[in-house]
Formats: structure tokens, sequence, C-alpha cells
């Protein structure tokens, strides 16, 4: 796929990955055997319906390519661009032996952005517009990422009045804190969001569940049921000394400046960033990759990734890894951070390692890794982001009376996808502890149809 | 959006009263919560205390000193216009328990932050001895308001333009030496936060803090607030924002503040230039 090279885009933060040509578009997709078992289908946790909008593109049927994706996946311009796929479908497709499965990921962003860009007016007009909305049962939504947005999107279709109630000033979740416009352009959500607002689904921003409203007050003003996909926002530190100190951050800080911020455009934009000469950046999920790529294009002299196992076990999708190290990301692997060093002032000035090595296999057949004695070391740094992980955000949770809880923190729901609370759903991050953006649609969707069941 | 339906100027260009239509968050508004807002499709997101609130009316009363651009730019809003986001009620309430006496001690604007602490410890039935404490008297602020929610008000300026002069710390001392305090809570720079837990570890009183530390989201997903309470961590929207205040790390409080210093100086000198307003 044609791409942004390295050295225009660290200066830029427009998307890297430009998509497909038509002609492109046509040469992957004859490619695909159309097989009849297809084992591509159930690699998708939505179950999209692969094969047959392949044929469609092959036909040179878009609108009905989208459909069908369509059909099952409620924001398939958003999923081509950030899905796992190398895990999934990608990963199943019988081509993937020879080391060629069909990008099929690709096709479906390809898809999905020719609809947007060839129907405006019917998007605007609304001609996925369901009947009627003024009837219908009121069902809430907390939290606007994509588990959300895919239950309302479901229900809106079928008839129910939705509301979203969102905390955050804007809606999309991650999609809009957290993964950056290099990657997922803001302009996409928007048109996902769109789609939505088309189907009648209200939007309530700045309203914080638990705070500003509670579960029992939604029930109170007549909703029939309430979905809660709030995430796993609450952001993991090191648990290390000096992690207090000016120029350490959470990767969720960092993103949240600039993209929700629009720090990248300061000081048109209000929000500041820190700025960091030598960058470091903990952990090596999708949230570091985003973090590393981020901090580049802020203008920093260096970015290291420090990960304490080997390149082999980086749980990135491959390709944000890969447009990382095109870009100049350093890996620093087999290493773990002891303590951050600061100045007089209590800025960041350092970080001092351990080596790690690889130890035998463990139960999960994972390699344990230990530090070698005697090899810290420290590396300069002024800017430090960490990755590793979030958990699951009290803020709502605490304020719910009833609302049971695994051991984790994060909220217990049986196999309809409902929690302690009847009538009271749950989906995404806030079950499953941080996924995928498709895990969480998926949860979405299923939450939905239950509801659907019993409601409409 | 939400409306501002009255602005006064408390003391112009420095520090102003609003009044805003918020029926949501007046429902909840409990003393100590703070809400955030953004002025702008371009603005940042600055928490501001509750000053007050009219679950009635609903209103919430917020307060704030001109520090920066941000801030500069709430300063032009008027009555009648509108603040493009406004959410809360956030952080925890304070908690208000009978005490005997309660020492109230606010300085600058946090004289705003504390007055609806001060005015729940009166409604509990605790005695309520408010310290305000200013630069000069044309900074002073809600006087009335605390005269209302107090027992007793002592005042005290820097300059000796009002009341006691020096600092909060010595009146402070004056009312510790003539009363069995249950309580104090103080609110303001956080230099005058530690000098009051200085005084009051001596003397073993439970002493309460508000923490201002920069936020973004203020609902905890970011840690940006985070503040070291006891030798752990906690992030002050979601853990806080009072806290024991014999226990928080203030060296460390008043360093984290200035983490952006270099480019709020840089918009907001940007901001003073475009207006004009330069000298
Ligand atoms: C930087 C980053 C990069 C990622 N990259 C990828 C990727 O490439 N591919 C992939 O598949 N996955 C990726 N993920 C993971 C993926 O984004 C998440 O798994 C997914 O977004 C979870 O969706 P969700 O709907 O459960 O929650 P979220 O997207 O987290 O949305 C939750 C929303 O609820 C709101 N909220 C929280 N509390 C309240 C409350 N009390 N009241 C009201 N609203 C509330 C939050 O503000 C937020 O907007 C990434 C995550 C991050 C952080
Ligand atoms: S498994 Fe691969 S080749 Fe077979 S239908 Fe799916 S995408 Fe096409
Ligand atoms: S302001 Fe983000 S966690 Fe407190």
């Amino acid at each position: 796929m044609p791409a942004q090279s390295p050295a225009a885009r660290i200066g830029n933060f427009k998307e890297v990955a430009l998509g497909y040509t038509a002609e492109q578009a046509l040469a992957e997709a004859e490619r695909c055997l159309q097989c009849k078992n297809p084992r591509c289908v159930p690699g998708c946790p939505v179950e999209v319906e692969i094969k047959d909008f392949i044929k469609c593109i092959v036909a040179g049927n878009l609108e009905d390519a989208y459909r069908i994706i369509r059909n099952t996946n409620s924001l398939p311009a958003v999923c081509g661009r950030v899905c796992p796929q190398e895990n999934q479908c990608e990963g199943a497709c019988i081509l993937a032996k020879t080391g060629q499965p069909i990008a099929i990921g690709r096709l479906e962003r390809y898809v999905a952005d020719n609809y947007i860009a060839a129907n405006p007016c019917a998007r605007l007009t609304g001609d996925e517009a369901a009947c009627s909305f003024s009837h219908g049962p009121k069902i809430a939504c907390i939290g606007s990422g994509p588990a959300s947005l895919t239950c309302a999107g479901h229900l809106a279709a079928r008839g129910a009045r939705v509301t979203v109630f969102e905390a955050l000033h804007e809606p999309g979740g991650v999609l809009i804190y957290g993964i950056p416009e290099f990657r997922l352009p803001k302009r996409i959500v928007a048109e996902e969001l769109g789609t939505l607002k088309n189907l009648g689904v209200e939007f309530c921003l700045n309203w914080v569940g638990g705070r500003t409203f509670s579960i029992q007050e939604l029930f109170d003003e007549g909703y029939s049921a309430v979905f809660i996909g709030v995430g796993a926002g609450l952001p993991n530190f090191l648990g290390i000394p000096g992690e207090n100190l000016i120029g350490v951050f959470s990767a969720n800080e960092y993103l949240t400046r600039v993209n929700l911020g629009r720090s990248y455009d300061f000081p048109n934009f209000d929000t500041p960033s820190f700025r960091g000469r030598k960058v470091t950046v903990f952990g090596a999920g999708n949230v570091a990759m985003d973090a590393a790529r981020t901090a580049l294009r802020m203008g920093s002299e260096s970015v290291t990734i420090v990960y304490r196992r080997t390149r082999a076990e980086i749980p990135a999708r491959l390709e944000e890894l890969e447009h990382a190290e095109e870009e100049g990301v350093q890996l620093r692997l087999l290493s773990a951070p002891l303590r951050f060093l600061g100045n007089e002032e209590k800025r960041l000035r350092g970080v001092e390692l351990e080596q790690m090595e690889l130890g035998d296999p463990g139960t999960d057949g994972r390699r344990a890794v230990h530090a070698i004695p005697g090899s810290n070391h420290i590396l300069e740094t002024d800017l430090a982001i960490i990755a590793v992980g979030t958990k699951s955000n009290p803020v709502l949770l605490k304020s719910t009376p009833g609302l049971k809880l695994n051991l984790k923190g994060y909220i217990e729901v049986d196999h309809l996808s409902e929690t302690s609370i009847p009538n009271v759903f749950a989906g995404g991050d806030i079950v499953t502890g941080s996924a995928t953006v498709i895990e969480a649609m998926g949860a979405g969707r299923a939450a939905a149809m239950e509801i659907a069941r019993r409601f409409l | 959006m939400a409306l501002i339906l009255d602005k006064v100027e408390l003391e112009p260009g420095r520090i102003s009263k609003l009044l805003i239509d918020a029926p949501q968050i007046a429902r909840k508004a409990q003393p100590g919560n703070f809400v955030i807002l953004r002025v702008s499709a371009k603005g940042e997101r600055i928490p501001l205390t509750i000053a007050d609130s009219d679950p009635e009316a609903g209103t919430i009363t917020i307060v704030f000193l001109v520090l920066g651009k941000s801030t500069a730019v709430l300063d032009t809003l008027n009555k009648g216009d509108q603040l493009y986001d406004l959410c809360g009620p956030l952080g925890n309430p304070a908690k208000i328990e009978p005490r005997g006496t309660v020492v109230c001690v606010g300085g600058g604007t946090g004289i705003a932050a504390l007055h609806n602490i001060a005015k729940a410890h009166k409604k509990l039935g605790n005695k309520v001895i408010s310290i305000l404490g200013a630069r000069t008297e044309a900074l002073l602020i809600m006087q009335e308001e605390f005269s209302r929610a107090s027992d007793e008000v002592v005042i005290s300026t820097n300059d000796g333009s009002k009341g006691v002069k020096g600092l909060v710390t010595d009146a402070l001392a004056l009312v510790l030496a003539e009363h069995q305090v249950g309580e104090v809570v103080a609110i303001g720079p956080v230099p005058m936060m530690r000098a009051v837990c200085d005084m009051t570890r001596e003397a073993g009183i439970l002493t309460t803090v508000s923490i201002n530390s920069i936020m973004v989201d203020g609902i905890g997903m970011c840690g940006a607030c985070r503040v070291t309470v006891g030798g752990e961590t906690k992030f002050s929207c979601v853990d806080g924002p009072e806290f024991n205040g014999h226990l928080v790390d203030f060296d460390e409080l008043q360093r984290r503040l200035t983490a952006f210093m270099s480019q709020e100086r840089l918009a907001y000198d940007a901001f003073l230039n475009k207006c004009g307003l330069h000298d």
C-alpha cells in the first residue's frame, strides 16, 4: 500500500498509509480464492462476510461491498486502519501460509473510504436512517468508544432512541483521545459519528456517569436499558522511584494532550505538551508505538522504546512496529527501568536501566526474563512516556451500588452481556481489560442484540 | 455550552466571579467539588472549584484568577456569553464532620474554593472561624459571603492594609492560642498551605488541604494530577482533591505545577501581544 515516505511523514501529522488506488484494490481482490469454507471469516471477531465483499470489489460494486461490511461492522473505515489483521482474518486466511494473505484490512479501508467519498448525500440525508425514531424505547450508552458507538448504531438502526453520554468534550473514546491523527484521521472518526447522528443517535458531551448522573437516574427518566462502555482508562505507572519528576508522563496524558488537545498545533490550540529532546517510551504495545511516533513528530531528537523482552514478543500491530522503525524509533530490547533520575529542579534527566536475559520457558510457554547482575547503566532522557497498560476507571463503578466487579476491578457480565443489575449491559475494555477496537465493537453488538430482543 | 448569567469583577483584570446556568451540575454539586471548562473550540481544559451552588436556581458560581492565556480569555467573557464546555461536578466531596471548632484558612482565590466548605461546616453545627488572607486589601474576596458562613472572620493582609498585618499563619497562631480547634481546612497557594500544615503538625491538629494540581481529563484517565500523599502516588482529581495536609509532599506539588511554565508563558505573551495589552 502506498505510504508517505518516512522522512516526509515525521515532519507532519498526516496519515501515513495512503490507501489503495482502484487498480491496486482490484488486483488484490482478484487474488482471493473465494474459498468454499473461508477461514478468514471466523478469524474476524464480528464475522464480516469477507469473501462476499471482496467479490463485490472484483465486480466493481463498491456500494454493495460497503453494505456487506456494514451489516456486521459499524465502523469499517476505522477497523480497516486499526485492527490487528495479522492475528485475525489475515492470519487465518488460507494464503497466510504462503506468506501473502489477502490484505483484507486494506481492502476494507478502500471500500469504506470510497463509500464515504462517493456518497456524501446519502450520508447527509440519511438513506441509512431507520423508519421512525420518535416512538422506540429509550436506550442509554455511557462512554463513546467503539463499544458504545457500535451498540448505539445497531439499536438506532432498529428504531430505538439512543443517547450516548460521554465524559470528555468530544465523542469517540480512544479513537479520538488515544490513536493519533497519522494513523486514524479524526475526519474518518467524524464520518462514522456522522452516520450515527443520521440514525438519530443523540450525543451528550461533558456528562460523567457517576458524577453528573447515576444509572438509577437514567431508569427514572424512562430509559429501558443502559449499556456501559467506559473503557479501561486508568493508566498504570511503573512504580519505580522518580516517577513523579517533571518529564515523566503516562502515555494517556501525552497522547490526550496531542490528540484531544491538538497540542501539535500549539499555541494556535491552547493545550501545551511537554517537549523532550531525548525521549524514552516504556512498553511496546500499540500505545507505546503511537506515543513514540507522536514524539518524533513533535520534534524530538531521538526516541527509544525500552522493552524488557525481545522483538518477537512485541505486542503491537506489526505494521505499527515496522512504521516506527522506518521512522527512526530505536528499540532497546531486554532492558528494564529501575529508577528515574532528576536534576535539582526535579526535572527528568535520565533513567537507570538493567539488562535482562532470556531464561527457560515457563508453564505458559513464554520464556522468563531475568536481570543480569551488574548490568545497570544510565540512559539520558528528558521525556519519559509510560505505556505499560491501563486498569478500570472506578468513577462510574464505585458510585453504582450493586454492580458486580471481578477481582481485577472490571465489570462482570453473563453470556448475554448483562451485568448484575437487570437491564444494565456492559462491554469493551471495561469488561475485558484493554483489548482491541474490534473486540469492543463485537461486545457492543452482542449487547445491542440482546437489548433489541428485549425491547424492540 | 453553558450560559453566564452574571459576572462580577472582584478585582478588575485579575479576579472575577461568574454565575453560570448549569442545572445538572448544581443538582449534584457538593462542597469541595470542581468543574472543568473550556472557553472555546481551541481551548484547554481548565479545572476550577465550585465556590457556591444553588440546586433550586440551577446555578453554580466560580471564581478565578487571571494567571495565563486561558484564564485571560475566560475573563473576556461577560454576562450573556456562553462557556464552550462545562463538565462536572468532579472530585470527591469535602468530608464535613462534627469537629467542634473548625478553622478555615483561605489565601488568594483559594478563598473562593473554601467558601462552600465553610458554609457546610457551619450548617452542620461546627463553630467556624475563617481566616482570609491576601497581599493587600484590594485582593481580598468574598468577605461578605464569609461573614455569613462563619461565626468569626479574621482578616490578614501582608501589607497591613486590612486586619492583622502579616501572613495567614500569624493570624492562625493567634486563633490556635485562644481556641480548642478540631480541624483546620487550608486552601490557597502551595507555600501557604505548607506553612499552615507545618504549624498545625506540631500542635497535632487534623489539617485538610485541597490540591490544585495540573489536570487534563479530571476523571482519572491521565495521571497529570499525581501528587504524593504519605509516600503514595494519588490522582488528585479522583482520589482528592482533599487530602490530609500533613501527608502531602508540597515540594513536589509546587514543582509539578511548573511543568509547562515556558509554554504557558509563550501562549500568554502571544495572547497579550495580539490584544495589544503587552507592557
Ligand atoms: C493509544 C492507543 C492505541 C491503540 N491502538 C489500537 C489499534 O491499533 N488497534 C486496536 O484494535 N486497538 C487499539 N487500541 C485499543 C482500543 O482502542 C481499545 O481496546 C478500544 O478503544 C476500547 O473501546 P471501548 O469502547 O471499550 O472504550 P474506549 O475507547 O476507552 O472509550 C471509553 C469512553 O468512555 C468515556 N468514559 C469513561 N468514564 C466515563 C464516565 N464515567 N461517564 C461517561 N463517559 C466515560 C471515556 O472518556 C471514553 O471516551 C489502542 C488503545 C490506545 C490507548
Ligand atoms: S481465506 Fe483468504 S483466500 Fe479464502 S476467502 Fe478468505 S480472504 Fe479469500
Ligand atoms: S486529571 Fe487526568 S487523572 Fe487526574
